[in-house]
């Protein structure tokens, strides 16, 4: 899958399925998805609430919870190496240091007992086995990286006597704090005040070059896919239905759900009555559901897309479909 | 003047749904279950004593001294005590006084702290205070050691106990029914039979104290293990019920002076209290996480 | 602060009407069956017994302010002498009765959370229910049919074997048995202590296990559902550190004040313990005075305790406000 500079991808994903096992039955949170992050590029997942691009996120750094959920098929592959036969102790090295993840919610992501500094060394003392005294130098250094004045002082700080963008800031200093080769931002900035989003999303694009990572920047928002990503997936209902340069995406959507999803974007100076939506639901996880996913709410639907599940497939260079369309 | 129908629905109709799926729940867990099985045993030796138990006479006191410190045997399954009593009717007999007990204690706790609660939650300010002040009081003490204190100056006798343990427990049912009270007042019901016209005195009475109750009830059910815990306490320090009356608390005293031969006195006794409590304490854990909504949500988001 | 002052008087007040509740006369009951009336009638002018209620109370406070719990009716020795030394062997009991619940309830709970549901998480929430549910007096009584009488491991009761406390007595610095022969090198009252020490102080600690573990199970299981701790994992953290480290060190909190609440357990249950065990304590010492009806005894007893509850639990909440920085700088 080749339109970047680069064609080697850091990370690989094929074919993953991650299943929940709950009283009301199977949820099929990620349903057969693949898809590559090239080095140094960022690939936006977009996708609704529920539509598993977080779980799939969550399943390569393998922090899937084991008694409901499992991993049930499927390869990841960091440069090659496969992640998911890894053994547990090697999965732990290489989460926070070479693939590493910020989360939606800085006010609960933080531990509120220890320490801003406590809890940034401990990526050095883990990951290059520094010393107390080294390590909480580092940890100075990567606090003023992120943009955060008087770095000395937030060391001694608890969670509780920041605000939202600093606490952000600082869960992005303990993501880099390991240089690791992949950042995964899950839904970075949806939590935070809105003039504070485009300030840590900034912040993010220019470390992300900085450090020479890749990217998968996963949002519900187009805005964000619009300014960060270079390549992006849709996603619905655990499955993955288009891929495209953000260009593609924006400009030649072919997917249905793609083309909805866009057309649903209100555009500035533009006056209409109604805001445009796509009717219907997202089916509920539990369902199997033998075709399409989208085809109880598709306009383009036809009697193929009730029996048989679309795979992607590529339909221009590098614009990947699932559609019968 | 008739209350407006929508105001009858409230949290009552919720409760009930809750107690029908809390039900199903409940009996999931085979612990619960085993502990109701338990206490419903215990209910039933306690009603039907004299009919169940082989000797009801010397259950009731009376000694048959040709027959003292007999071991467990198949005419006397547990044994027979220092006055030649069988210890399978005795503790039969047992039971009695201790579900008695338990049920007098929680109607005298409920009948100080639930009105003192309404009263402290609902009229809150001075009233609130001089009621919370004087509870907190109260569970400053180590109730145990209050309770002995208190039967300590009435003097050793049953009824003394249970006022006894009753004056130290009111409290916690004062607390529970003032956060019931407090956060019921702020609800639209209430605003609604105001509205309507309705005097502060009926709105206490009709409207937030059934609703405040549900909280009250499981509490109390859970509670009457360590009643059970409580009263055999103060029974084996002999300060409770006074002999010759059948007590699991004062037949394990009894059993003391012979324990290291004769150990089936006080082993049998004491386990009676141990399987009651047991019962209790399971079976209130099964009620406490039936009714709990985060542990059924054990599915997190995508 | 004011609050605090207003609960000790508050307890006073209770002790105090309890104490005038006492059926009888005091005054005869001091003297004993043989006294005359105008000998009574001079001790109950001297206990100020012929002055109305309140101004009782009032020298009912300047008493206790002095230190002074009255006398014993039977040893007509003061009470407070009568605690105070009694004092170190139930403390030593409550002491160590603490530490093996701690010891034994946090990691248990913290195991609990973290097989939540398998057959080890109830395995030990049945223990945990069971020791909660276990009379003390009969615990006891179990432990010594089994552990002396039939296994012959432990001794049946008192501090320190006789023989040895002969030969080899302890020198008196705390009053704790098992510090003093420590630190005083004597190993063969050392070991006679600690031997002695094992069945009462089990015993004591079943109950405050129970309620530990199962207070640390539930807080574990809220907290490890926590969004930090995914963070944590996410960052390599090792399952092992994450629970007795990051998880714990939040779950702490109620744990000590359960702890705390323990407390009034152990000051209680510790008559039950003392007198099966014949540990002369505390609890002897009351539930003597029980059986003896001596009141001034008991009721300064009771106030005592009261007044060490209320002490320990601030104590905790002092603890909590160090542990949790929110407390302090939130």
């Amino acid at each position: 899958m080749a339109t970047e500079n680069n064609n080697v991808p850091v990370l690989s994903i094929r074919d993953l399925r991650t299943y929940f096992h709950t009283q009301e039955g199977v949820s099929r949170a990620v349903d057969g998805v693949s898809y590559d992050v090239f080095r140094g590029g960022t690939l936006g997942v977009v996708g609704e609430s529920g539509c598993g691009k977080s779980v799939t996120a969550l399943s390569i750094l393998r922090l899937i919870p084991t008694p409901p959920g499992e991993i049930v098929s499927g390869e990841i592959q960091l440069e090659g190496q496969d992640l998911l036969g890894l053994p547990m102790k090697k999965m732990r090295s290489i989460r926070g240091n070479q693939i590493s993840m910020i989360f939606q919610e800085p006010m609960t992501s933080l531990n509120p007992v220890f320490t801003i500094g406590n809890q940034l060394s401990k990526v050095f003392r883990l990951h290059q086995n520094l010393s107390r005294k080294k390590a909480d130098k580092k940890a100075i250094e990567i606090l003023y990286a992120c943009e955060i004045p008087s770095p000395e002082r937030v060391m001694n700080a608890y969670p509780h006597q920041l605000s939202g963008g600093m606490r952000q800031r600082a869960m992005i200093a303990m993501a880099l704090g390991g240089n690791p080769k992949v950042l995964i931002a899950d839904e970075p900035t949806t939590a935070l005040d809105v003039t504070i989003q485009a300030q840590i999303l900034d912040l993010i694009l220019r470390l992300k070059k900085e450090f020479g990572m890749a990217m998968i920047l996963i949002t519900h928002n187009l805005g964000i896919v619009a300014k960060g990503a270079q390549r992006v997936v849709v996603m619905y209902a655990g499955e993955k239905v288009e891929e495209a340069d953000v260009s593609d995406i924006f400009e030649r959507s072919q997917h249905p759900y793609t083309k909805a999803l866009m057309n649903s974007i209100p555009v500035l100076g533009k006056r209409t009555k109604f805001l445009e939506e796509i009717k219907g639901v997202v089916p509920a996880p539990f369902r199997f559901i033998p075709g399409c996913k989208f085809a109880d709410r598709c306009p383009e639907v036809i009697a193929q897309c009730l029996e048989t599940r679309p795979q992607p497939r590529e339909r221009e260079r590098g614009h990947w479909v699932a559609c019968f369309c | 003047m008739k209350m407006p129908c929508n105001e009858r629905l409230g949290k009552r109709d919720f409760y009930k749904r809750d107690y029908l799926r809390g039900m199903n729940l409940i009996l999931r867990n085979p612990l619960t279950t085993f502990g109701l099985g338990i206490i419903l045993i215990v209910i039933i030796t306690a009603l039907f004593a004299p009919y169940l138990s082989p000797y009801p006479d010397q259950g009731r006191g009376f000694s048959n001294l040709d027959e003292r410190l007999l071991s467990p045997r198949l005419k006397h399954p547990l044994g027979t005590d220092n006055l030649g009593r069988d210890i399978l009717s005795r503790i039969m007999y047992g039971a009695r006084i201790s579900l008695k007990a338990a049920v007098i204690v929680v109607l005298i706790v409920s009948s100080i702290g639930v009105p003192l609660g309404l009263l402290a939650g609902y009229l809150g300010g001075k009233v609130d205070e001089v009621i919370m002040r004087f509870a907190d009081m109260i569970l400053a003490f180590p109730s145990l050691l209050l309770a002995i204190a208190i039967v300590a100056s009435l003097g050793p006798n049953l009824i003394n106990a249970l006022i006894a343990i009753s004056l130290p427990w009111w409290p916690w049912y004062t607390r529970l029914v003032r956060g019931q009270v407090i956060s019921l007042k702020e609800m639209q019901f209430v605003e609604s039979a105001r509205a309507v016209g309705a005097s502060e005195l009926r709105i206490m009475f009709r409207h937030i104290l059934p609703n405040s109750l549900s909280p009250v009830i499981v509490q109390a059910t859970l509670d009457m293990g360590y009643i059970i815990l409580y009263l055999s306490a103060l029974g084996f320090l002999g300060l409770g019920t006074q002999p010759p009356t059948a007590d699991w608390g004062v037949m394990v005293s009894d059993g003391r002076e012979f324990f290291l031969t004769q150990w089936w006195i006080s082993t049998f006794s004491g386990g009676a209290i141990f399987l009651t409590v047991l019962a209790f304490n399971l079976l209130g854990d099964g009620v406490r996480e039936a009714l709990d909504p985060k542990i059924r949500w054990k599915f997190q988001r995508t | 602060m004011a609050w605090l002052v207003l609960v000790l008087l508050g307890l006073c007040a209770i002790t105090f009407t309890l104490s005038r509740v006492v059926p009888g006369d005091p005054a005869a009951a001091y003297l004993g069956p043989r006294a005359r009336p105008e000998q009574v009638e001079k001790v109950r002018v001297q206990l100020g017994l012929d002055r109305p209620l309140p101004v009782q109370f009032v020298f009912y406070m300047r008493d206790l302010l002095h230190g002074d719990l009255g006398e014993s009716l039977r040893t007509h020795r003061p009470v407070m002498v009568g605690i105070l030394g009694h004092l170190p062997a139930s403390l030593e009991l409550m002491l160590s009765a603490i530490i093996i619940a701690l010891l034994v309830g946090i990691p248990l709970g913290v195991l609990s959370a973290k097989k939540e549901n398998t057959l080890t998480d109830h395995l030990s929430r049945f223990f945990s229910v069971a020791n909660v549910s276990l009379p003390s007096f009969w615990l006891a009584m179990i432990f010594q049919i089994l552990f002396f009488r039939w296994l012959g491991l432990f001794p049946i009761g008192g501090r320190i074997d006789t023989v040895v406390s002969l030969v080899n007595p302890i020198e008196r610095v705390t009053g704790f048995y098992v510090l003093d022969a420590l630190m005083t090198w004597n190993w063969p009252a050392l070991k006679s202590a600690v031997a002695h020490l094992v069945l009462p102080s089990v015993t004591l600690a079943a109950y405050p296990t129970g309620l530990i573990s199962r207070m640390t199970r539930s807080t574990m299981i809220e907290v490890l559902r926590e969004d930090y701790i995914m963070t944590a994992r996410a960052g390599g953290v090792s399952e092992g550190e994450i629970h007795f480290v990051y998880a714990l060190k939040n779950a702490i909190g109620p744990t000590l004040t359960t702890a705390g609440l323990c407390f009034a357990y152990m000051l209680t249950g510790t008559f039950f313990i003392e007198l099966i065990f014949f540990w002369p304590g505390l609890g002897t010492f009351t539930t003597n005075a029980i059986y003896l009806n001596d009141y001034p005894v008991i009721m300064g007893v009771t106030l005592l305790m009261a007044m060490l509850y209320v002490t320990v639990n601030l104590l905790v909440d002092l603890l909590l406000a160090v542990a949790d920085p929110r407390i302090l700088l939130g």
